[in-house]
């Protein structure tokens, strides 16, 4: 082989590689790096202060809110999100220009910009003049305080993100359900097995890669939540929408404490590598292959 | 034959029979009933999903006053267009479109060129460490930006990258997503094909584009859409790598309205939202099935 036919794979993968390596893999190591330390960002010396961040965050109680926060807006997220989109996927399995335009009206927020949505459902949820407050008080409910208080703010941001993300995955069920073969649904019927049977023993088990990818995915994109809360809530009031993200921005941005929010960006990047290890272990394990 | 009535014919067939019309009625108004409540049940669900945008188109025309009603109201006195003008006049969002039709297109152009070459690599070669450093991009998939943006940002500022395209471009040159789609595109390339094209001595390069590239097309489509989008739309990274307006995005303009006035005028920021949106959910309403088709069948590979 000559010298460039053997150099050239590397050559073509290199500029990718390059990329990543100087921005997502290098960035790592380097934040890893100044978790060690205290630093304001302006001053040319950091102190090595060792674990000694990790040790003031985990004696931090407003950090402890911010995981408690992050924990529960992903729990509620992801099986809001799965399990409506779950069952919007079985009505909405149809053909016909009808269920076309349902299938259309529920994705169409995944593809508006986040910005749009935050801004839009703001709005939506102002305590005064909102929509929102009317559309319940036609069920008889009073008006909420929604984003204003310190109760409601987690899960008003927590409706925003079913209501983006439910079409997508609404749909995606739609095409895994209909890549089910016919023939197991016609046996189930010859045996005569009731739909709750049939849905329980063959179409959640030919479901399951599926439903899996998606509430991994789902759970990724809920602990990396920031656009919403920086523009609808800025992690208040009273930290109660106070996440992960936010905080490292806080503390990086605003606060200018570089050390401290690297830990607590160390921290997330823990939890997104348990999560990916999670899933990969459990899609060896339950998922059910033809 | 004279006709039996029911009475009549019960005897004959056995005491639980019905005649056909009674059985017939019951289950007919059954079906209706469920047809209706699920024709309710969908009128609500387009409801959940369309009252938000026409409550935005409403209150975009409005005055002022006319937002702070308590019911709200729908159609406002008169269309105030005026709305629409005092959006764009928040700052420069001329400026701000022209920004992230750069940073966008700049992207899909990079990712072009870096993904093309590694996704054919890692298809069609092999080579050693091929292995390891496929592992490596697909790692990547994993890292967010919202994990490394503390340390990119300290690495921009150190070199003076910030409010520079640099900044906003380069992190995003290359895709672990695309070379992924790419590359299973580029594998079922029948064999046969780069065959019959080595036998005519073709260069690499021009088995790439010649062949490969045209084959991989709607991979590529799909892909372009996906990044376009997501990077028109981008709020995060923007935000952070920006102090100023010299490469500031249009989506940062938007969000930027709601601080101009003091107040938040709800008007003025719905016709702002309206600029950003519309022009995206026409598109969408144009080319809704390959939309969806591009974003979920993807999904589930």
């Amino acid at each position: 082989m000559a010298l460039w036919e053997k150099l050239r794979p590397y050559a073509m993968v290199a500029p990718a590689i390059l990329v990543f390596s100087l921005f997502f893999i290098y960035p790592i190591f380097y934040m890893i790096y100044l978790s060690l330390f205290e630093w304001n960002f302006i001053s040319p010396v950091k102190t090595f202060v060792g674990l000694q961040n990790f040790i003031d965050l985990f004696q931090d109680e407003e950090f402890l809110q911010v995981l408690k926060n992050s924990f529960i807006y992903t729990f509620l997220t992801v099986t809001l999100t799965i399990g409506i989109s779950l069952f919007l996927a079985l009505w909405l399995n149809r053909t016909g220009i009808i269920y076309g335009i349902v299938q259309g009206a529920i994705f169409s927020p995944h593809i508006i910009s986040l910005v749009s949505i935050s801004l839009l459902w703001s709005w939506l949820m102002d305590p005064e003049y909102g929509l929102l407050n009317w559309v319940i008080g036609l069920f008889g409910f009073g008006k909420l305080q929604w984003l204003s208080h310190p109760d409601t703010a987690l899960i008003s941001l927590v409706i925003v993100a079913v209501w983006k993300g439910v079409g997508f995955n609404t749909l995606v069920f739609i095409a895994g359900l209909q890549s089910i073969p016919k023939d197991i649904y016609e046996a189930a019927a010859l045996d005569q097995s009731k739909p709750w049977t049939t849905f329980y023993k063959i179409t959640l088990p030919m479901l399951s890669p599926t439903i899996f990818f998606l509430v991994i995915i789902c759970m990724l994109n809920s602990f990396q939540v920031f656009e919403t809360i920086y523009i609808m809530t800025q992690g208040g009031p009273v930290n109660s929408t106070n996440t992960l993200v936010y905080y490292i921005y806080q503390y990086g941005f605003q606060f200018f404490k570089i050390g401290y929010a690297s830990a607590a960006g160390v921290i997330l990047l823990i939890i997104l590598a348990i999560l990916t290890i999670l899933y990969f272990r459990l899609l060896s394990r339950r998922v059910h292959y033809g | 034959m004279p006709l039996k009535s029911a009475d009549q014919l019960a005897p004959e067939r056995g005491s639980d029979w019905l005649p056909p019309v009674a059985t017939l009625n019951s289950v007919k108004v059954a079906r209706f009933v469920i047809r209706v409540i699920n024709g309710i049940g969908l009128t609500l669900l387009v409801l959940i999903f369309a009252l938000p945008f026409a409550w935005m188109i409403s209150t975009s025309f409005k005055t002022l006053p006319e937002t702070m009603v308590f019911p709200p109201k729908w159609l406002p006195e008169n269309l105030v267009w005026e709305n629409f003008v005092r959006a764009w006049n928040t700052g420069p969002f001329l400026h701000y479109f022209m920004n992230s039709v750069i940073v966008a297109v700049g992207i899909l152009c990079l990712q072009m060129l870096t993904v093309i070459p590694a996704a054919y690599a890692f298809a069609r070669y092999q080579f050693r460490g091929s292995g390891f450093l496929f592992g490596m991009t697909m790692i990547t998939l994993m890292i967010p930006a919202q994990l490394i943006f503390l340390p990119v940002y300290l690495q921009m500022s150190a070199w003076k990258l910030l409010d520079t395209y640099f900044a906003l471009i380069l992190p995003f040159a290359s895709s672990a997503f695309g070379i992924f789609l790419l590359r299973q595109s580029f594998k079922q390339v029948p064999e046969e094909l780069i065959e019959a094209a080595r036998l005519d001595n073709a260069k690499e390069w021009q088995i790439i584009l010649k062949i490969m590239v045209p084959m991989a097309k709607p991979v590529l489509v799909t892909f372009a859409m996906f990044s376009f989008i997501a990077h028109w739309n981008d709020y995060f990274w923007p935000l952070v790598m920006t102090t100023n307006d010299t490469v500031r995005t249009l989506p940062l303009g938007i969000a930027q309205i709601r601080h101009v006035e003091g107040i938040v005028t709800w008007n003025v920021l719905m016709a702002g939202n309206m600029i950003l949106v519309m022009p995206i959910l026409i598109v969408f309403f144009l080319a809704q099935r390959q939309i969806i088709r591009a974003f979920v069948y993807n999904g589930v590979k």
